[in-house]
């Protein structure tokens, strides 16, 4: 359990949908205790990449360590153990539309552990508060703008306190603030309590304020051009297309950086 | 370590200790956290110190109990003392006091009478929207018939294919099953009188006048209308009726028309479809009475003319009409939630039922007063 050694290893991972590959060949390590950035354009298999790591769709070929227990020919029992390790916030929320929020967060809760209700209750609440929602624990998920739900799904996948988080574009659709406060708290996180973040994003700010290290994924090659420290990255990599996305340069030579 | 564990004592200042020590997990923590709040409780006047020295490892549930234990209405305070610095950070990200502060989301209750009305009053709304609704439809098709050009005939096909083609078997299996039965259990009781012959003369009458239609029209209720308006209702909740609304297409014109003309092509071949199966399953259970096929059909033929056919046929296109419009009226009436397209695709095959029985009544009553 040292901070820093491996703690997800993805080992020549190919992965698609019906007979098209989307990522071929993938290989990098995510370490305890690190905030992990998956980063890349639109359709580069970001998304795609994520849901095979978290085993929600079966990879073509290759293999997803999570804290040594392979998630790809994991199951049964064993499957569900690594399964309960982390929590997944998706793209959309993805909130139980006919629960409140407060049951919503309570829901994995009541599944896996042995707390009373009021404790479940508080530690619901105590999780809402997190994300500034606790004045609406009692609301339905419609009842809530986008931005809230998809805060409200965060508190959902931290509710078990899981060692390990993912998060699929959490930044995206929410205003400065409220984002700039979803850094703090995933960098507060990750340094006092070890948990380990993968994020996809492609919010440059969000980037700098937690990654510690990122992928960088290009659908030319389907797989990772670029590895390291998101500030590295910018100032020293010379591929061209690594240095357009972090100087935000359209496509079109000469345009204005 | 694996255990929490919780020691109560006394401090010689008066005030009142609890020490808690060990892993601070959800697995782990929940008798303590009776016991601690049971002995906070219970000092309501003595200053009360949580001693965290002893704990390794704390994660948001050990968080909590702490919370729980702050947030406890009292007079003395409750302080918490050395606790790691990397958990009382954790820690600050709270304000135990303000945990319970929501915003009033339950709906007041209504008393019965009220309930009453707001019901009547939805009852009549809806009423009134499926009338207009018919009347824009019916404007939109007409339309559409005199500018056939406008039409999307490649959605027509789709639809004509799932409306219609996929419908075969079903349709099939129920007419023939209704034929078998329908005989068989005639035909016991006829055989008592010797006239089972006439037996083909009931399933001719009654699967070309009444039940081929009726039968096609509460499958395709119960297929395609349901399906139009769960479809219907998806576009609705990803929001691509408003994005084809604020595009100037007119969603009654590119969803409603497509769907309404292929089952307005589709359900009365289809009913053709069902009176033949049907019959088909009469001759059958006669067979096994000693009748021919032969003498069925001739039975059939001088006991069915063609106003009979027509009566019963012509039906099937209003018939049609009324479950396509119903079902895509529903699904444009989609609300939000996750339960809300379910709601949309059962309402739709209600409201077709009804439909069906209403409009076979003003028929049976036209067809009276017309003495067909």
């Amino acid at each position: 359990m040292e901070p820093g050694e491996p703690i997800i290893r993805v080992e020549n991972l190919t992965a698609g949908y019906d007979g098209r590959t989307i990522l071929e060949n993938l290989n990098f390590e995510v370490r305890r205790g690190e905030v992990f950035v998956i980063l890349g354009g639109s359709g580069c298999g970001k998304s795609t990449l994520l849901k095979h790591m978290i085993g929600l769709y079966e990879v073509m070929s290759g293999r997803v360590w999570i804290q040594g227990h392979d998630i790809v020919t994991a199951e049964g029992p064993e499957r569900d153990a690594i399964l309960r390790t982390f929590g997944v916030m998706y793209q959309s929320g993805a909130l139980f539309g006919s629960m409140t929020l407060l049951e919503n967060v309570r829901l994995p809760m009541e599944a896996f552990t042995n707390l009373d209700m009021e404790q479940m209750d508080l530690l619901a609440r105590m999780k809402l508060s997190l994300v500034g929602l606790v004045q609406f624990t009692g609301h339905l998920p419609n009842e809530i703008s986008g931005g809230m739900q998809k805060r409200a799904a965060i508190a959902r996948a931290m509710a078990l306190d899981p060692q390990i988080l993912f998060l699929d574009e959490p930044s995206a659709g929410l205003d400065p603030i409220t984002s700039a406060e979803l850094d703090a708290l995933i960098r507060r996180l990750a340094d006092n309590l070890g948990v380990t973040f993968v994020i996809v994003t492609h919010e440059l700010a969000s980037i700098y304020a937690i990654a510690d290290r990122v992928i960088m994924l290009d659908k030319r090659v389907k797989g990772i051009i670029a590895e390291g420290d998101p500030r590295r990255l910018r100032d020293e990599s010379t591929d061209p297309y690594v240095r357009q996305f972090f100087h935000r340069e359209a496509e079109l030579a000469g345009a204005p950086a | 370590m694996s255990g929490a564990a919780l020691a109560v004592s006394d401090a010689p200042d008066g005030r009142l200790v609890l020490a808690l020590s060990g892993r601070l997990v959800a697995d782990t923590i929940p008798a303590i956290w009776r016991d601690a709040l049971a002995a906070v409780r219970g000092a309501v006047r003595r200053p009360v110190v949580v001693d965290a020295a002893g704990v390794d490892y704390c994660d948001g549930a050990g968080i909590a109990l702490i919370v729980d234990l702050l947030r406890q209405p009292r007079e003395a305070p409750v302080e918490v003392a050395n606790l790691a610095p990397a958990y009382a950070a954790l820690l600050r990200q709270y304000d135990p006091h303000n945990l319970e502060h929501d915003l009033d989301p339950e709906p007041p209750r209504r008393p019965a009478i009220e309930e009453i009305g707001r019901t009547t009053a939805t009852v009549l709304r809806d009423l009134r929207t499926q009338v207009e609704f018919l009347g824009q439809a019916t404007a939109a098709l007409a339309d559409a018939i005199r500018h056939p050009s406008t039409i999307r005939w490649r959605d027509v096909w789709v639809v004509c294919e799932r409306v219609g083609a996929d419908a075969l078997p079903i349709v099939g299996l129920i007419a023939f099953l209704f034929g078998l039965i329908l005989s068989f259990q005639s035909a016991i009781p006829m055989k008592q009188y010797g006239a089972e012959v006439f037996v083909a003369d009931l399933i001719g009458l009654g699967m070309v006048r009444e039940m081929g239609a009726l039968l096609t029209a509460i499958l395709l209720a119960g297929r395609s209308g349901a399906a139009f308006a769960a479809e219907i209702g998806t576009m609705r909740v990803n929001q691509e009726i408003d994005a084809l609304t604020t595009m100037g297409l007119d969603p009654v014109r590119f969803l409603v028309t497509t769907r309404v003309i292929a089952a307005l092509m589709m359900t009365p071949l289809l009913t053709l479809f069902a009176m033949l199966i049907g019959m088909l399953g009469g001759a059958f259970t006669m067979l096994s009475f000693g009748i021919p096929f032969v003498t069925f059909a001739k039975e059939v033929d001088s006991a069915v003319n063609f106003t009979d056919f027509m009566s019963g046929w012509v039906k099937s296109f209003v018939f049609a009409v009324a479950i396509a419009g119903i079902g895509c009226l529903r699904g444009l009436q989609t609300s939000a939630g996750a339960s809300a397209v379910g709601d949309s695709a059962t309402r739709a095959v209600v409201s077709g039922l009804v439909l069906i029985v209403i409009i076979d009544g003003v028929f049976a009553v036209l067809y009276f007063y017309l003495n067909i």
